[in-house]
């Protein structure tokens, strides 16, 4: 039995715990987003990308035995670990709990800013993009 | 400055804020200027004791209150040294101003195969009203070229003017690169060719003179809320012969003289352009917001302004790896960089966290983008009100990014 979005949700959360400082957070995400691997080449294209202002994501999204297997990346390392935290948290799971995932933990590890629309960077376009694939892989 | 800086950052109330428990240091001027305190104060003294419909109410509040409305803009016609205060229209902003100019001077004036110049450096504001016009009308849109260190391509202007050209849409200074556009030279080129010109005047007004008639410009546009004014408030400037030559903008209250189910004739300038009730109280604070500007000089603040940045420069130059796009000769105190191979986005999360406010991304010039290869930028905007110590800290924050992300 593979993990719950819960579980991994509060994993995440306990990780970053573990620093006091903001500074020592985004470092951490920032090794995070530097050595993922994140999207096969092929799927880094036009049709992938979700645009924001300020930097892009590219997400590629398959069933896999029932599940949603999501695979991303951006050209921003910030973004980059933010998008390997949403893809550990969502990759792997059934369409109906990627739709119902809360997602609380951006919030709980301080970078809730990240997620807004104003930052316009792709990234609350992203979560959307992916419980839209939740539904419509669900629909088929 | 007859001022000293500290008494200067003290009209500005919001200066003294933190973020993230750090002294806020704001370099988004060129986004939006803060505001004095007599700016402030004005709007509030409007709502408490001056609000009242203009123009029409013969009552002592109205009356008290078309007087101030018209005052301000005899104020902007000195500000712009324009002939007349009819020439003078009040719009929401820059944007307002160039989409008015596009909607009814473009509607009438402009069509099939007509063409209308604009240049690579220009906002988004000053490429989509005319994109769209000429997606109406059948017109063409000819672009000036920009050169590496961000100036326009004058000869290569020279030889995109033809028979069929009817306007030259030109920024005044790049919101982006910093550039001053001598714009003077290429509004003499285009009347020689019988080509109107209009000037975005965004990032000019406030940091320098502007005189309209010297300039021999058709139009010209500004913000109230990028020159210490608030929001909402923005000003057209356009010749009389050419504001009465073209159709009005919107239709409404005010911008009529005779109204009847048959036909209604349209009012006098500028009334003409203004329809519905106009945002009196911004534009009262913004004549509060030049007549600061007035005390402090504009040749004042252009002097401060210039040694920030090149104290800027000078510390950014400093620093290996940084890349300064947007070099030119004569530039206002806008300068654009990257950091290494350091995404903006990245570098301007790390910024923002030292209490530092500076733009990132594409600043609505995706075009300019493009040009340089770059997925965006950091840019830092001064204002007069801004401090050496508060760039000194910004080059601390540019240390930390580098160790961050090397």
């Amino acid at each position: 039995m593979s993990k719950t979005v819960e579980d991994i949700e509060k994993e995440i959360v306990a990780e970053f715990d573990i620093y006091d400082d903001w500074l020592d957070r985004y470092n951490y995400l920032i090794e995070i987003g530097k050595y993922l691997p994140l999207i096969d080449p092929t799927y880094k294209i036009e049709s992938n990308l979700i645009h924001g202002c300020q930097s892009r994501v590219w997400l590629h999204a398959e069933m896999q035995d029932g599940r949603v297997v999501f695979s991303a990346d951006s050209d921003a390392v910030i973004t980059r670990g933010i998008i390997s935290l949403l893809i550990r948290a969502l990759s792997n799971q059934t369409p109906d709990d990627i739709m119902a995932a809360p997602l609380k933990f951006i919030t709980l590890i301080g970078l809730k800013e990240h997620l807004s629309p104003s930052r316009s960077n792709g990234l609350i376009s992203m979560v959307k993009q992916m419980k839209f694939y939740a539904l419509a892989f669900k629909s088929k | 400055m007859k001022l000293s800086i500290e008494q200067i950052r003290s009209e500005f109330p919001i200066l003294s804020q933190t973020a993230y428990g750090k002294p806020l240091v704001y370099f988004d001027n060129a986004a939006t200027t803060q505001k004095p305190v007599c700016v402030i104060k004005a709007l509030s003294d409007y709502y408490t004791s001056l609000n009242s419909n203009v123009h029409r109410g013969a009552h002592y509040l109205s009356i008290k209150a078309s007087e101030a409305y018209e005052n301000v803009r005899r104020q902007i016609q000195h500000f712009l040294h324009a002939g007349y205060a009819h020439e003078i229209v009040f719009t929401r902003g820059t944007t307002e101003s160039i989409n008015l100019v596009a909607a009814t001077y473009g509607r009438k004036f402009i069509g099939v195969a007509d063409e209308i110049i604009i240049s690579h450096i220009e906002h988004h504001s000053n490429i989509v009203p005319w994109q769209m016009l000429c997606e109406e009308k059948g017109a063409k849109l000819k672009v000036i070229p920009v050169f590496d260190n961000g100036e326009l391509d004058f000869e290569a202007f020279l030889n995109l003017l033809n028979e069929r050209t009817r306007l030259l849409a030109l920024t005044h200074v790049s919101n982006t690169l910093g550039t001053i556009v001598p714009v003077q030279k290429y509004i003499e080129a285009a009347h020689q060719c019988g080509v109107l010109v209009l000037i975005d005047g965004a990032q000019a007004a406030a940091h320098m003179k502007i005189d309209v008639q010297e300039l021999d410009c058709d139009f010209y546009g500004f913000s109230g809320h990028k020159a210490y004014g608030p929001m909402g408030i923005g000003v057209l400037y356009g010749k009389e012969k050419w504001l009465n030559a073209m159709p009005p903008y919107q239709g409404g209250g005010e911008m009529i003289l005779n109204v009847s189910f048959e036909k209604s004739t349209y009012n006098e300038l500028p009334y003409k352009f203004e329809a519905g009730t106009p945002n009196v109280a911004d534009a009262i604070a913004l004549g509060k917001a030049l007549e600061y500007i007035g005390e402090l000089g504009v040749d004042q603040i252009e002097k401060r302004e210039k040694e920030l940045l090149d104290y800027l420069t000078q510390r950014l130059t400093e620093i290996p790896d940084i890349r300064i796009i947007g070099t030119a000769s004569e530039k206002t105190s806008i300068v654009s960089f990257l950091i290494g191979e350091i995404h903006p986005y990245d570098a301007g999360t790390i910024i923002d966290r030292f209490g530092i406010a500076v733009r990132t991304g594409n600043h609505c010039n995706q075009p300019i983008m493009d040009r340089f290869g770059v997925p965006g930028t950091i840019r830092a905007s001064l204002a007069f009100y801004n401090t050496t110590e508060e760039i000194d800290r910004l080059i601390e924050a540019i240390e930390k990014v580098k160790q961050m992300f090397a």
